[in-house]
């Protein structure tokens, strides 16, 4: 046992410098300098201030902005650094409830919309922190989003049609709209007063 | 269902099946030490560790260095996670973790489980997450394969005392296969997204203006080993969900790729040892049916809607990015495997898609299954059906031209036992005490789900869950890690065992009175054989979880 | 030649089955019932349950009505399987008694020394090994041996059903003799070799029995499989009440017994011990003794088969086809001398000398009044025919050299020098020769030559198929052995083959991981048959060759081989089977007693009651009822065998896979249909 023990220990305190501190070290090294954006969590910034991540989605609620889907991160939604999803079971009252209420609160401010409301506005995502909503979202919201900021329908749709981002290689993952970059962009353009 | 699922799928399919021979192939080189590109390396470490490579060990050494290795690894882990509060690489200054919740965790990583009882962001040190649980990723896959390598080896040798030297084993599968495909995917991960830094968090001051705090880390290397040995411990706690951890298409392609391809490719490595590669595929075969049963039977019963939402499509817990296509066949394929990473809550897919991945593990994650662990544990298969049917061919059961003998079929049904006890028996505790009873998040049938899941999830060492279980209790951190230990322990040594067995025999020549192990009616036997034995063993519970649930939810019934 | 075989029994004789009855509640000795863990442990269910069922009765429970019955049947379950083993007993034991009859009753003559005159007679019984015993014409040979002195003939129709009487003789190949066979001619001195109840016959009667009957290797791993299903479904059973507490149901334990009854494979555990003694039984049947189960099943493994050239692939009585006359001798003149003396020789050798005279040279047969025919005898080995005007001898070589040197009174010439030449070409050629001589002079040799029996070109292109490759063993030149081994289409053959030669070439293949299985039966055969791993001495053979291999042929036929591999496979594909069923037959259970079960909870869980039983109960009473009743119904199948015809083994398995798979799984959804429906009518639940 006793003889066992000296090769055991020594492999194991090698194997952790070699793939616990030299690998990931190596890979910060390389990534820092091949993908230095990327590699630092692909935030964006404005004026000089990290507004977010290109990656992460962050909770819209003004009238003039494209709503992302509702969170359910432990303490307040979108808590980046307390990912989580609600699980709850398909069969769940709760969830049944929740969808409901949402589904309420959704048509009461998209009182010009009368076709269903898409399913991702109404369902946590597995994250928390889903930065995309599906296309058709996006478009059930254009006109409240255009109603207050003041411009034609016809612009934001334009918008939303050009910030549709396809398939990976074009079957990969779905079609979505990542909502951050889209209402940067409407800030840039068209301001809120 | 729509044709871009059915299309995604196909190319999962495909790039695992082009990638088996290339892999198989080299991994055969590297076991048969062929492969000699870091000798110098090895040279020191073997020199540094007094291990002589040439002496090779006969099954009890293997098995006794596998065991003192992991229990120091073990305590390692548990050691850092008290202590990291007082430890460098901590920017985030993480307390000492709870014993309960560390002795849990260090059972977790060492069992390639990845079970993870805690937020990844919110507890771990950098510290802890690097040199504690990245090492274990290595050194849990490493020792998954070489037992698998192991195995191999009995059945290629004949009248043989020894089945190869563990250390060597694990070093080499560490050098030459895990770490450089790490570099160079993590590598391609960060190109597509996934950040790799030092940093505690980043701050940012959103569009509305509130405070949001990200969480930042060294993610990109973590993800590669973390699929590529079928861990699945995330770095964050929404794990592969996670935007960082898996930010696109591309991305999640990467990921299924790196889960499956090891594992399908030991199938290959295998035939090319023991000298016939069609055996290999056999394997595989047998093995892409059940994936294939699996991902369409998911995929279809998710694809419908929820019944209870008027069809609406089924979105709650899942990622725009990924729909329901790409997030079905993740937790098809991360729960084929003993990954168990995740990118959508499987507590909320729909009753029958969530009963696949649990009919997945419960079958002991034997398609394509765990790196090195699904290809011994599906030979523990062959060897029963094997035994079946060479009795039915009126002959002593041969497979590989080796006898198999009671010593086999006792040593096989010990480790077919190993997860029914852990599963049935530590779950059903759950059932009936008031520590277990606390853990349940849901009501009704569902709630019998996340305890049948989270039990067969341990004793199978996948490490996915029902999330809405609350496992971070004493009791639940201790019941798991048991099974955990019982899943993974309870069959290495009986596989360890047949390996020797094995090993010590003659080679029978195959004639036509032997039945052949490369057809498509020893395919069929083997997957009925799987069916029959784990649909069997679980019949009861998943009439009363899942298929109860399936029931009342089609007639509208909530809980 | 008539075959005497034990008088077949019919698969149920009467008697056989009141004993079966009588012996299936003897059985329930736990002592007896432990040997089978699957049954044992359904017995301890069933006390517990009928416990449980009296508790429940006295105090007067709802459900007493149907658990009573469960417990019954539960009973039944045990007790079908003790019947099922106790039938296959009863019939060993027939065929016991038949090979018993043919066992001495009579007394010995027991001498002390080979020369004593004096004898005391013993009882057979009483006879040691090592014993003396003197047997003179008309006497019965009292126990198993080997003769030391004497010739004699020895009428062995009572256990071969061989009519003609054999040659039994001191030193040779042909020194073994049976107890319970009768001397005809002469006296001869035997040891015995066998102590009371030691004798083979005496170790088959105890096998077909089941008394002495120990699990072969396969057995018992397939005993282990069955175990482990057992704590599968122990474990499985055991933990439902605690996951259905989750539901708030309640399930009673008796209930709980049923299912987990009807899920271990109390089919295959059941009829596991009448299968393998209904296997021994169907070797008796053949006339093959086994010492022990072990080796019928090692027939079933085997993958090299040597077969000694005569009298397995040739026939052992060769035919004449050339006669060969001697420098100064007409042709036909041999040939009639040759026809002359075969005239009154009624062996296959002796009438195809006569055809082939009579093709040759249109030969008629002459007045037999004057003709006075000479047996063959074992002293002389010479037969022929005395005429009026000649004396006509044909034998074997060194017989006709020693007669001819006798009546000329003087030493063999240049005539003997030209025969001897003739003699051996004939032998080269792997024929034997047969020499005749007229008046003292000899006239040629006739040639024998080895007829490949009919047929056995198409048996071992079975044999081929089934994986198992044969080897002719010969004592030929490698040339003659070439031929003949094409003819016979046999895959490779051992020529001029001594002892040493044949049991270094099974140890050669043994070497490589085959099992080797062959025949033999003189003395020198005996190291071999040790070696083998099925060796079968012939009866005929020598004590020291049937106490080496590990069967013995009574009927000393060596293409029995064939049969005997046949029944192996036979056994093991018995189990295999019957396992697949028993498994198979789970998935029915499940979907009669889990809808059962639960429905009070969770009313949707109807959808799997796809049989559309009548209520619960029913359900629950209906599967442990077809789960008993199945044992009964499959014993046939068990003492039969599954249907074997040799094939590969992809055909074999597809074809046990389609009936004992699929039909498992599609059999009891109809019986426990049907039983759940009789249930109903009856009012039983």
């Amino acid at each position: 046992m006793v003889k066992e023990l000296r090769p055991a220990l020594t492999l194991l305190v090698l194997l952790t410098l070699i793939a616990g501190l030299a690998y990931p070290f190596a890979v910060t090294g390389l990534a820092g300098i091949a993908f230095p954006w990327q590699a630092n969590g692909s935030l964006i910034e404005k004026d000089g201030h990290v507004i977010g991540s290109a990656l992460i989605g962050q909770t819209f609620t003004g009238r003039g902005y494209f709503w992302g889907r509702p969170s359910a991160t432990a303490v307040a939604p979108y808590d980046a650094a307390n990912s989580g999803g609600s699980n709850l079971a398909p069969s769940a009252k709760a969830l049944a409830e929740a969808v409901a209420e949402r589904d309420a609160a959704l048509r009461a401010a998209h009182p010009e919309e009368s076709g269903p409301v898409p399913a991702d506005l109404l369902t946590t995502s597995a994250s928390g922190l889903d930065p995309h909503i599906t296309p058709a979202a996006a478009m059930w919201q254009i006109k409240r989003v255009a109603m207050a900021r003041h411009i034609p329908m016809d612009q934001v749709r334009t918008l939303v049609m050009d910030h549709v981002e396809g398939r990976e290689l074009g079957v990969l993952g779905e079609p979505r709209v990542n909502v951050l970059r889209l209402n940067l962009v409407l800030d840039e353009r068209w301001p809120m007063r | 269902m729509d044709a871009y699922g059915i299309l995604q799928i196909l190319i999962f399919a495909a790039a695992v099946l082009a990638l088996t021979p290339v892999l198989g192939g080299f991994m055969a080189r590297v076991y048969d030490g062929r492969a000699r590109l870091f000798a110098p390396i090895e040279r020191v470490l073997y020199r540094l560790c007094g291990i002589d490579p040439a002496r090779e060990q006969n099954w009890v050494g293997y098995a006794l260095s596998l065991l003192v290795l992991h229990l120091l690894a073990v305590l390692t882990l548990y050691g850092l996670q008290r202590l990291q509060g007082f430890l460098p690489l901590n920017p985030a200054g993480q307390g000492g973790v709870p014993p309960d919740l560390a002795f849990n965790t260090a059972i977790s990583f060492s069992t390639n489980t990845n079970w993870q009882n805690y937020g990844g962001e919110s507890t771990m040190s950098t510290l802890v997450q690097m040199a504690g649980l990245a090492v274990h990723n290595f050194l849990s896959a490493a020792a998954g394969i070489s037992v698998a390598v192991a195995l191999i080896r009995g059945f290629a040798r004949r009248s043989a005392r020894t089945i190869g030297n563990f250390y060597v084993d694990l070093t080499r599968t560490t050098l030459y296969l895990l770490l450089p495909i790490c570099v160079v995917g993590a590598l391609v991960l960060v190109w597509q997204g996934v950040p790799q830094n030092l940093n505690a968090h980043a701050e940012a001051a959103t569009l509305e203006g509130s405070r949001q705090v990200i969480a930042q880390g060294p993610v990109a290397s973590q993800m590669m080993i973390k699929h590529l040995g079928t861990n699945g411990g995330g770095f964050f706690n929404a794990n592969a969900a996670h935007p960082y951890e898996n930010p696109n298409g591309l991305v999640n392609l990467i990921h299924l790729v790196a889960i499956v391809a090891i594992g399908a490719g030991l199938t290959n490595t295998f035939g090319r040892m023991v000298g016939d590669t069609r055996q290999g595929w056999a394997i595989l075969t047998a093995m892409g049916l059940l994936f294939l049963v699996g991902v369409l039977a998911a995929y279809g019963a998710e694809a419908r809607g929820n019944p209870a939402l008027g069809g609406m499509v089924n979105l709650e817990g899942k990622e725009v990015r990924f729909g329901i296509a790409a997030s079905t066949l993740f937790a098809v394929v991360t729960t084929a495997t003993s990954c168990g990473a995740v990118n959508a809550m499987h507590d909320s897919l729909l009753p029958l898609a969530g009963l696949v991945p649990m009919v997945n593990m419960l079958l002991g994650e034997v398609v394509v299954g765990g790196v090195g662990s699904g290809l011994y544990g599906i030979l523990v298969f062959v060897l029963i059906a094997v035994f079946i049917a060479g009795l039915m061919v009126g002959r002593t059961p041969e497979y590989l031209g080796k006898k198999i003998e009671a010593r086999e079929v006792k040593l096989a049904m010990l480790a077919i036992l190993a997860t029914p006890l852990g599963v049935l028996g530590l779950g059903g505790l759950a059932m009936i005490t008031p520590a277990g009873l606390a853990g349940i998040a849901a009501a009704g049938p569902h709630g019998l789900s996340e305890v049948l899941y989270a039990f067969a999830s341990a004793a199978n060492n996948n490490g996915s869950a029902f999330g809405g279980l609350s496992g971070n209790s004493v009791f639940y951190n201790t019941a798991l890690a048991v099974a955990m230990v019982i899943g993974r322990f309870g069959i290495i040594i009986p596989v360890l065992a047949i390996a020797g067995s094995m090993a010590a025999k003659k080679t029978v020549p195959s004639s036509a009175g032997t039945f052949p192990t490369h057809g498509g009616l020893f395919v069929a036997l083997l997957v009925g054989v799987i069916l029959v034995v784990g649909g069997l063993t679980y019949f009861p519970l998943l009439a009363l979880g899942p298929v109860v649930e399936h029931l009342a939810l089609a007639a509208g019934t909530l809980f | 030649m008539t075959i005497h075989r034990p008088a077949a029994l019919s698969l149920f004789d009467g008697a056989v089955l009141a004993q079966a009855g009588k012996d299936s509640m003897i059985k329930l000795d736990p002592r007896q019932l432990v040997r089978n863990p699957v049954m044992f442990t359904t017995a301890l269910v069933a006390v517990l349950a009928t416990v449980l069922t009296l508790r429940d009765v006295t105090s007067g429970g709802a459900q007493s009505g149907v658990m009573v019955q469960i417990s019954a049947w539960l009973w039944f379950t045990v007790i079908f399987a003790n019947f099922a083993e106790a039938i296959a007993e009863g019939r060993g034991k027939a065929q016991a008694a038949s090979l018993r009859r043919t066992k001495s009753e009579a007394v010995a003559k027991r001498v002390s020394a080979v020369g004593s005159t004096r004898h005391e007679v013993v009882a057979a019984a009483d006879l040691r090994s090592g014993d003396l015993v003197v047997c003179e014409a008309g006497d019965s040979i009292p126990g198993d041996g080997d003769v030391v002195t004497g010739i004699a003939t020895v009428d062995e129709s009572a256990i071969t059903g061989e009519s003609a009487p054999v040659i039994r003789e001191s030193g040779g190949d042909r020194s073994a003799v049976t107890g319970g066979t009768r001397v005809v001619s002469d006296r001869i001195v035997i040891r015995i070799t066998a102590n009371p109840g030691e004798a083979f016959l005496d170790r088959m009667i105890a096998l077909v029995e089941g008394a002495r009957r120990q699990k072969t290797p396969n057995e018992i791993a397939l005993t282990i499989l069955l175990v482990g299903m057992t704590l599968i479904f122990l474990i499985v059973v055991a933990t439902l009440p605690a996951w259905a507490s989750w539901s708030g149901t309640a399930i009673p334990v008796v209930f709980l017994a049923a299912l987990f009854i009807t899920l271990i494979p109390t089919t295959i555990g059941g009829l596991l011990s009448a299968i393998g003694i209904a296997g021994m039984d169907r070797l008796v049947k053949f006339n093959v003794i086994a010492k022990s189960g072990r080796a019928v099943e090692a027939a079933g493994d085997i993958d090299v088969l040597l077969l000694d050239k005569t009298g397995t692939i040739t026939l052992g009585a060769r035919q004449a086809s050339e006669f060969l006359a001697l420098a100064d001798v007409n042709e036909h003149d041999l040939a009639e001398a040759a026809f002359l003396s075969s005239l009154a020789d009624e062996t296959p050798e002796g009438k195809s000398i006569v055809a082939l005279a009579r093709i040759r040279f249109q030969l008629k047969e002459p007045e037999r009044a004057d003709m006075i025919f000479i047996p063959f005898t074992a002293q002389t080995r010479m037969s022929g025919v005395d005429l009026s005007h000649a004396q006509i001898r044909k034998g074997a070589s060194d017989s006709i050299i020693a007669h001819v040197a006798e009546r000329s009174g003087t030493t063999p010439g240049r005539g003997i020098k030209d025969l001897v030449q003739l003699v051996e070409r004939v032998a080269k050629s792997g024929g034997t020769p047969l020499v005749v001589a007229r008046d003292g002079r000899p006239l040629g040799v006739i040639h024998l030559k080895d007829i490949v029996k009919p047929g056995i070109r198409e048996r071992f292109a079975t044999l081929r198929a089934m994986g198992i490759r044969t080897v002719m063993v010969t004592g030929d030149n490698p040339l003659t052995a070439a031929a003949i081994a094409a003819e016979a289409g046999v895959d490779d053959y051992l020529a001029e083959a001594t002892p040493e030669k044949k049991l270094e070439l099974i140890r050669e293949h043994q070497q490589g991981g085959q099992l080797v299985a062959m025949c033999g039966d003189g003395s020198n055969d005996a190291p071999a048959l040790a070696q083998a791993d099925v060796g079968v001495a012939m009866n005929t053979g020598t004590q020291a060759a049937r106490e080496a291999g590990n069967m013995v042929d009574l009927e000393s036929d060596p293409t029995k081989l064939i049969e005997i591999v046949m029944i192996g496979k036979q056994l093991l594909m018995s189990r295999g089977a019957l396992t697949t069923f028993s498994i198979a037959n789970d998935v029915a259970k499940y979907f009669a007693i889990i809808p059962a079960l639960f429905l009070a909870s969770y009313p949707q869980l109807g959808a799997l009651n796809v049989m559309g039983l009548a209520s619960p109960q029913s359900a629950i009473l209906a599967a442990i009822i077809f789960n008993a009743v199945i044992i009964v119904a499959l014993i046939p199948l068990a003492l039969k065998g599954v249907g074997y015809r040799p094939a590969a083994a992809e055909v074999l398995l597809k074809r046990n896979l389609v009936i004992y798979g699929l039909g498992g799984l599609i059999v009891p959804f109809i019986g426990i249909k049907l039983i759940d429906m009789m249930i109903a009518a009856l009012g039983l639940a």
